[in-house]
Order: structure tokens, then C-alpha cells, then sequence
């Protein structure tokens, strides 16, 4: 289904509800460039914690050769993802290290010391047809694949859900709404072939009957890339979509393909969908096809203050700094690092960090491209934030509540459900850092809720222990009232028998009453 | 609190594109200057040192008020949003009124109607609209008198000298006075007079578009006011919905009275280009601050002010009614937004989840 046969109600909601916005995509000159490979680094850093979930266990030692694809550390748990060797070497070390993540904390990682030969592990070409369903999501599990979208979440736990659910339909994100980025417009273009193919295995895994990519149409080269690469599948369909951000928003492009909306607090699963990025299935397609598990990606270095903006296909691991030389360094002074997009990355302060797993983009910004400082306006209720939240939140009366501390409020607005796309925040003539609000609210909920489980936890001992002594006091008076009655029952016993003998001489002693 | 410090936040996103407030200003006072200057040239010199003086007022008040606040007075001024109070409220007085009218009217406006209630985005009421009313009943006679159009450049328009002693010395001279369509309707229809006759010499519907007509200082041009509206809605300044429902709540209401009763009620397109019809529902009803921020709710606010714009003017006691129904609506504004929040995605109008249908 396309977006064409789409009800007139839908089409029509679309029509009156123009979410989102039209950032400046500052796409060239990377965009035009080939991809090119980055030479190997003498040392690559690889992060347990590369995916959400429980972070992978290392299963080498230190001083260890492995070679290119070799385990280096396993999954742990139902959502996790193991971790293999970028290229060959001698394992360095498994320290904590800097790791890009929000928290700005570090985290263990593996070092490896490249050795230059870059010797891999013997790899397995498979035919996919051959393989049954689960297979294939335990190969894909295996390879250590995860969203290469930016949410890193593993990949064959969501082929598993789709066998499970039966969903009919696989979406492919080629959206790409993030302005600077365009690693997955370079792949689809350069690699057409391998997306199409990824994309048809992962529906042999979910048994689907569909495939609808979207991408915006402001990669007309991809879309053309795409269609000739899937004219012999009837069964793929390529739906160019309007350059609007947040498009590449799951429940976004989900809903423009194919009209329904993801259940809030849902999984695209609920309504027949599996989403993957089209990085992913490219990397899926490497995994079955050759065997190859995700030990690079394409990467965009971009931002006004790199000298060559460009694509490079880097080891994970590699890092930054290695990629920005190859680049060309800097020519201009940089405001800000930004490890991702502009509209939803991660601000770093430190280029010693590597490339992990869910790396799209590494920009450079001068103090130009980025939000302009100086302090937030009075809100003047313009609700520009309002029209474009493509969830269609307040996000003015939500900032109001949190605000004034009323953290209860802002959830009633629906908080819970802000993906945090930003888009208010670029939107606000105020200059009202929105998004720091509810980022700060949800933290602070969390905590909250963290506290609340403690304290449950500790009043349940408590009222146990209370309970307990309660019974064992309990158990104890009776115990003594048993006693005691036993005790006067024997009395007025040895009394009555006393009575009766009296006349009879001598009297017995009374018998021993249990203590 | 506990919220965020004003400490640069490092939050995504890491780029901005919007409009600053001061921008969203300027565009509307770029807006109002075709119809500013074509009231100059219906009214003259008088006119350009009224509107002179109340934006002077007006940004001597906001100066005070930053005074006393502590804060610069400079960065507040900047955002533009003081002097489009003033203007808004000079083209709403009477041409030749006396300045003393709005420089009460623009201390009322910012002080009062703005930084009592805590400063820009705070005040519940529009507070150009909030001082005309209250310039309205405290200064009746000066509030109401109109004078029939005399260019700039005319023979009998008065030079800048006697503009000077028009409105800062002896005042407006008798002579040239004339009642605006509203009032004059409004008084004949008390004589029981029938409106096709008190209609006759001074309703003609081409003359009211181009702005031939008695009426405040600005509000008498409708096709340059409906000119600039459409230019703030095209650069997404302004959305639609407020004006439309504006003009219809005024249109529909009026088409059916005059449907049924011709001889009581004035018809539709005399409502819409006389009073403060257009100045209303493109510039003052949409002010972001006071009106509501819900799709819906806009449509319902814009629809409330034209419909009691309407009921004000054929049935109350004054014969012009935009300031009042846009302030009422003012006061319903938190209310129409609190029960008109729009459907958040992946959840029904109750707010609960969808229901997860059948595959297909």
C-alpha cells in the first residue's frame, strides 16, 4: 500500500497538520562524495555497551591474537548484542574508558591493537534462501547487528517479534531527515543492491509479504538508485516522502507509509510493522550473504568548520580524531562537537572517543550553525512548537508545568510521549530550550519512579517485619495462655483429686505438669 | 526549582531556525504600514503626530517599567512588541484626538495591561484593545469623534501647524466632525427610522474598501488591511484560522439577520468593512499572547470575536463592539485551550492508547 490509497480523512489530517520543520540540510558537498575507507588506526576502542540492552561480556584475554570477525565479547541476555573484531590485532587491554553516551560517564571497553594485516576468520558464504526464518534472525543476532539508524537496538530481536507477530509489512528507513547526515543517501546510492537484498532477507525472516522504503526526496539519486536495484522485486516498493524533519521519526515515516499509527507506549509490531534502517539492512545482507559480522559503518564528517565535508566507511572503534585528520582537520574554530545530527546528537566536549555501532555523523559547528547563545525569551505563546510537534504535544504548556516543578502536569500532557526530535526547540522564536526541559523532566521522573520502587521495596521488609513480629507475639501470648490454662487446669485438677482423697490417706502427689 | 540553570544548555537540538521575537514583530508592523499610511493621507497631519506620539509613550512606559524592574530597558524595547502595542492602539483612536488620549492609552496599555500582569507573555488581555476600552468609557466624548476623510493634500486638510494646535492645544474644530456608519445607524435606528433610509447617503461599499470613510486611524482601509493580514499569513507569521472565523463569525450571523429582517439589520459587507472588522481579525485578534494556541481553539476564538462583534454591534449599547469581543474572548482563551488540545499521536481523544487492530 502506498501513500496514493490512503483515506481521504488521513490525507486530509495531513494536509491541516503541517508538523515538523525545514531545516537548512547542509547535505553538500558530503553527499556528492564517494564513501572512501579509512586506513586502519593503530588502535581501535570497543565498547561493551554499543546497543540498548544489557552490554556484551568479554570472552577474550588480555594479549590475546584475534582476528578480523573473531568474538570479542558475547551477548548477555534477550536484548544485547555481541561484539567482533574490527580487524586483526592483539587485544590491549579491557579498561573504562570515555564512551559516547549522554551520561557523559565511561564505560569498559575492549582495546585492540591493529596489527596492519587485517587477517579475518574464515567466512561462510551463505544462500539465504536456504535458510529457514529463525535462522536467519539467529545469524543476524550472531553478526552483533543493531539499528544503525542511531538507536542501536538489536536487530534480530525485532526479526524474531515479526516471525512471532506475523507482521506483514517491513519498512525500510532511508528518510535520513537529520540535516549534514547522509551516510545512509551515500549507501543507497553506492550500494542499491545490498540495501534491496538485506531488505528481502529480513522479510524471509519475518515471513512478510511486503517491503515499503521511504526516503525523502531530497535524495532524488538514492530513490533512482533504489527503484532500478528493485525493479525485478515486485514485492519492494519505493515511496519517496516529503524532506521534512523529523521524517526518519519511526512512528513518522510509519504512519505516512501506511496510514496507521504506532499505539502510544506500542511497538510498530502492534500494527503490522517492522521498521530497519537501511544501513541495517545492508549490514544484514553483508551477515547472511558473506558471513561478515557489523564491524564498520559510514560515518558523515561534516559541519562549516571541516575542511573536506565527506563520507568515510571506518572500523568501529576507530577514533574521532582519526576521522576529522582524514578529513582534513578543521579550518574554522568549533562551537560544538556533535557526535549524530544537529537536531537530536550528542554534544561531546573530547574527540577521544571512537566510533561505535550507532555513529552516524560526526559535525563540526561553528558558532554560525549553531543555536545562536544568549538566554531564552518569555514564552509568547506563538504556539510554533505546538504546530510543529509531530506528535501533536503542547510542548509550551508542557515546559510551563515542569517549569513550576509540576512534573505530574507535563505527564498529563503526554510527556511520555515526546521522542525528543527537537523540533520545538528550533522552532522557538524564544529561544526557549524545550527540549532540555523535558529531558530534564524525564530524568527526573525516572528517578522518581527508581525512588518510588526503593521505597516500596523497603515499606514491603518493613510492614513484613511488622507482620512477623506481630504473629511471633501473637504465637507467643497464645503459647502462654495455653500454658497457663494447662497449668490451672492441672491445679484445679490436683485440687478436685485432693478433695476426693481427702478422706483417703495418704494423698498422691499430683502428677508432673508439662513445663 | 529544580528546572534546568539558564546555563547554556547542551541539549539537542544543536541548531536553531526560527524567527527571533523582534523579526516577528517587525513583520507585523511591516504588515500595518500600508493601511498606517493610508490613514496618514485620509487624515492628515494630526494624524501622524497621534500615532507619533502614543508609540512614544508607549516606549517611554515599557522604559519605566524596565526601570523598575532593574533590567535594561533596551533589550525589552528591541523585541519590538511595545511599539506594536502603541501602534496598534493609535490606529484605533479616533483620528484628531488629543494626545494627551494616547499617552493615557499607551501607559494604560503597557503598564497596566501588560507588565501588572508580569511582562510580555503574561497578560491575559491584548493590552491595545484592554486601553481602548477603557479610554472608551472614561473618555466617551473625545473617543468618538470622526471626521470624514480629508488628504493630506487637499486644500481644506490642515496644515502641519495647525495639526500641532489640533491636537495638542485647543483640540478638534466642530465644523469638520462627522458620525461614523455604525453610530449614524445606530442613532436613526433609535428614531425608528428604517435602515435602507439611514443607509442611503453614507454606505458605499467601494468607497468603505478603499478607505473613504470615518473611522479610527487606521482601521478604515480594509482591502491594505486585508492586504498586510495576507501577507503575515503567507510568511507563516500568522495562521489563517483566527481571521477567517474572525470575518465569518461577523459575515454569517450578519447575512442571516439581513436575510430576515432588511429593514433592522445592516447587511454583511457593511459589517465587514466598517468599525474595526479587518484591523480586528488580521492584527489584533491574532496577537499570539492572547489568543489560543490549539487549532481548534483558534477557530472557535476567531468565530467568538466576529459573533460577539456582531451581537455588540445589533443589539448593545455601543455601536462598535471588536474591542470588547476580542477582550471576552481574551478571558475564554485559557479555557478554549484547555478542552480543545489536539489528539496526541498514537493515542484516541480520551488520551488512551489505540487499539492494536488485525495485520493486513
Amino acid at each position: 500500500m502506498g501513500a496514493n490509497d490512503l483515506p481521504l480523512a488521513s490525507r486530509l489530517g495531513r494536509w491541516l497538520h503541517r508538523w515538523g520543520a525545514h531545516p537548512d540540510d547542509h547535505k553538500h558537498p558530503a553527499a556528492n562524495t564517494d564513501v572512501a575507507a579509512l586506513p586502519l588506526p593503530p588502535r581501535l576502542t570497543l565498547p561493551l555497551a554499543q546497543h540498548i540492552g544489557a552490554p556484551a561480556r568479554p570472552e577474550v584475554e588480555v594479549g590475546a591474537r584475534v582476528l578480523r570477525g573473531q568474538l570479542l565479547a558475547s551477548a548477555q541476555g534477550p536484548i544485547s548484542a555481541p561484539i567482533h573484531a574490527p580487524s586483526s590485532g592483539t587485544i590491549a587491554g579491557i579498561v573504562d574508558v570515555p564512551v559516547p553516551h549522554p551520561s557523559g560517564l565511561s564505560g569498559t571497553a575492549i582495546l585492540l591493537d591493529t596489527d596492519g594485516l587485517d587477517e579475518a576468520v574464515t567466512m561462510a558464504e551463505t544462500d539465504p534462501w536456504t535458510l529457514a526464518p529463525a535462522d536467519i534472525a539467529r545469524r543476524v543476532a550472531e553478526a552483533g547487528i543493531v539499528g544503525l539508524g542511531g538507536a542501536t537496538f538489536p536487530a534480530a530481536v525485532k526479526l524474531s517479534g515479526g516471525q512471532k507477530h506475523k507482521t506483514p509489512t517491513l519498512v525500510l528507513n532511508g528518510g535520513e531527515c537529520e540535516p549534514y547526515l547522509s551516510c545512509d543517501d551515500r549507501l543507497m546510492r553506492e550500494r542499491p543492491a545490498e540495501v534491496i537484498d538485506g531488505a528481502r532477507i529480513i522479510l524471509r525472516a519475518i515471513e512478510g509479504r511486503h517491503i515499503l522504503i521511504g526516503v525523502e526526496k531530497n535524495k532524488p539519486e538514492a530513490i533512482a538508485a533504489l527503484a532500478l536495484a528493485a525493479a525485478a522485486f515486485p514485492e519492494v516498493e519505493i515511496v519517496p516522502v516529503p524532506a521534512r524533519y523529523p521524517m526518519g521519526s519511526e512512528k513518522q515515516l510509519v504512519s505516512w507509509l501506511t496510514g496507521k499509527e504506532i499505539p502510544a507506549g506500542g511497538l510498530p509490531a502492534d500494527i503490522g510493522v517492522v521498521v530497519q534502517n537501511v544501513g541495517t539492512a545492508a549490514a544484514i545482507h553483508r551477515a547472511i550473504r558473506h558471513g561478515e559480522a557489523l564491524i564498520r559503518r559510514i560515518v558523515t564528517v561534516s559541519g562549516g568548520a571541516i575542511r573536506t565535508p565527506r563520507n568515510i566507511e571506518v572500523r568501529i572503534g576507530t577514533p574521532l580524531a582519526a576521522l576529522i585528520d582524514f578529513c582534513g582537520g578543521t579550518i574554522a574554530p568549533v562551537a560544538r562537537w556533535v557526535l549524530g545530527g544537529p537536531m537530536m546528537g550528542l554534544a561531546i566536549d573530547t574527540l577521544d572517543l571512537p566510533i561505535i555501532k550507532g555513529s552516524g555523523g560526526l559535525l563540526a559547528l561553528t558558532a554560525a550553525e549553531t543555536a545562536r547563545p544568549g538566554s531564552a525569551g518569555p514564552c509568547i505563546h506563538c504556539a510554533s512548537c505546538a504546530s510543529a510537534c509531530p506528535i501533536g504535544l503542547m510542548p509550551l504548556e508542557m515546559a510551563a508545568h515542569i517549569r513550576s516543578d509540576d512534573l505530574l502536569g507535563a505527564l498529563a500532557l503526554g510527556l511520555r510521549d515526546c521522542i525528543g526530535c527537537g523540533t520545538c526547540s528550533y522552532v522557538c522564536p524564544s529561544r526557549i530550550p524545550l527540549v532540555h526541559y523535558f529531558n530534564h523532566a524525564k530524568g527526573e521522573l525516572a528517578a522518581q519512579d527508581r525512588a518510588k520502587l526503593r521505597q516500596d521495596a523497603i515499606r514491603q521488609l518493613v510492614d513484613a517485619r511488622a507482620a512477623r513480629m506481630e504473629q511471633e507475639a501473637r504465637e507467643k501470648a497464645e503459647v502462654a495462655a495455653r500454658r497457663k490454662a494447662e497449668r490451672e487446669r492441672a491445679k484445679a485438677e490436683a485440687a478436685a483429686k485432693a478433695a476426693a482423697q481427702a478422706p483417703l490417706s495418704p494423698a498422691r502427689p499430683a502428677e508432673e505438669t508439662p513445663a | 526549582m529544580n528546572a534546568p540553570s539558564s546555563a547554556q544548555p547542551l541539549s539537542s537540538p544543536h541548531a536553531h531556525g526560527a524567527r527571533s521575537i523582534g523579526q516577528v514583530m517587525g513583520l507585523v508592523m511591516l504588515a500595518l504600514t500600508p493601511a498606517t499610511l493610508a490613514g496618514f493621507w485620509q487624515f492628515g497631519w494630526p494624524a501622524i503626530l497621534l500615532w507619533m506620539t502614543t508609540l512614544l509613550a508607549a516606549a517611554l512606559a515599557e522604559a519605566l517599567c524596565m526601570r523598575f524592574a532593574g533590567r535594561r530597558a533596551s533589550a525589552s524595547l528591541g523585541d519590538g512588541s511595545t511599539l506594536l502595542t502603541g501602534w496598534l492602539l493609535a490606529l484605533s483612536l479616533p483620528p484628531w484626538a488629543p494626545w494627551w488620549l494616547g499617552a493615557v492609552g499607551a501607559f494604560f496599555a503597557v503598564i497596566v495591561c501588560k507588565h501588572a500582569f508580569g511582562g510580555l507573555g503574561q497578560n491575559p488581555f491584548n493590552p491595545a484593545m484592554a486601553a481602548r476600552v477603557m479610554l472608551l468609557i472614561s473618555f466617551p466624548v473625545q473617543m468618538t469623534q470622526w471626521l470624514a476623510p480629508q488628504p493630506i493634500l487637499s486644500a481644506n486638510a490642515p496644515s502641519l501647524l495647525a495639526a500641532f494646535d489640533i491636537i495638542f492645544g485647543a483640540g478638534m474644530p466642530d465644523a469638520v466632525t462627522s458620525a461614523s456608519l455604525l453610530g449614524h445607524v445606530k442613532t436613526e435606528a433609535s428614531r425608528g427610522i428604517l435602515l435602507a433610509q439611514s443607509l442611503h447617503d453614507i454606505w458605499n461599499p467601494l468607497d468603505f474598501g478603499f478607505g473613504k470613510r470615518t473611522g479610527s486611524l487606521g482601521e478604515t482601509s480594509a482591502l491594505l488591511l486585508v492586504l498586510g493580514g495576507l501577507f503575515l499569513i503567507v510568511l507563516r507569521v500568522i495562521g489563517p484560522r483566527i481571521p477567517l472565523a474572525f470575518l465569518l463569525g461577523v459575515a454569517a450571523p450578519a447575512a442571516l439577520a439581513h436575510g430576515l429582517a432588511p429593514d433592522h439589520y445592516l447587511p454583511p459587507l457593511a459589517h465587514l468593512l466598517s468599525g474595526g472588522v479587518m484591523l480586528g481579525a488580521f492584527f489584533i485578534a491574532t496577537d499570539y499572547v492572547t489568543s489560543p494556541t490549539t487549532p481548534m481553539g483558534r477557530w472557535i476564538f476567531g468565530f467568538g470575536c466576529g459573533l460577539l462583534t456582531w451581537i455588540i454591534r445589533s443589539w448593545g449599547a455601543f455601536p462598535e463592539g471588536v474591542a470588547f469581543a476580542v477582550m471576552l474572548m481574551n478571558a475564554a482563551t485559557p479555557l478554549i485551550d484547555r478542552y480543545t488540545r489536539p489528539r496526541i499521536f498514537g493515542r484516541g481523544r480520551d488520551g488512551r492508547p489505540l487499539a492494536t487492530g488485525p495485520h493486513g
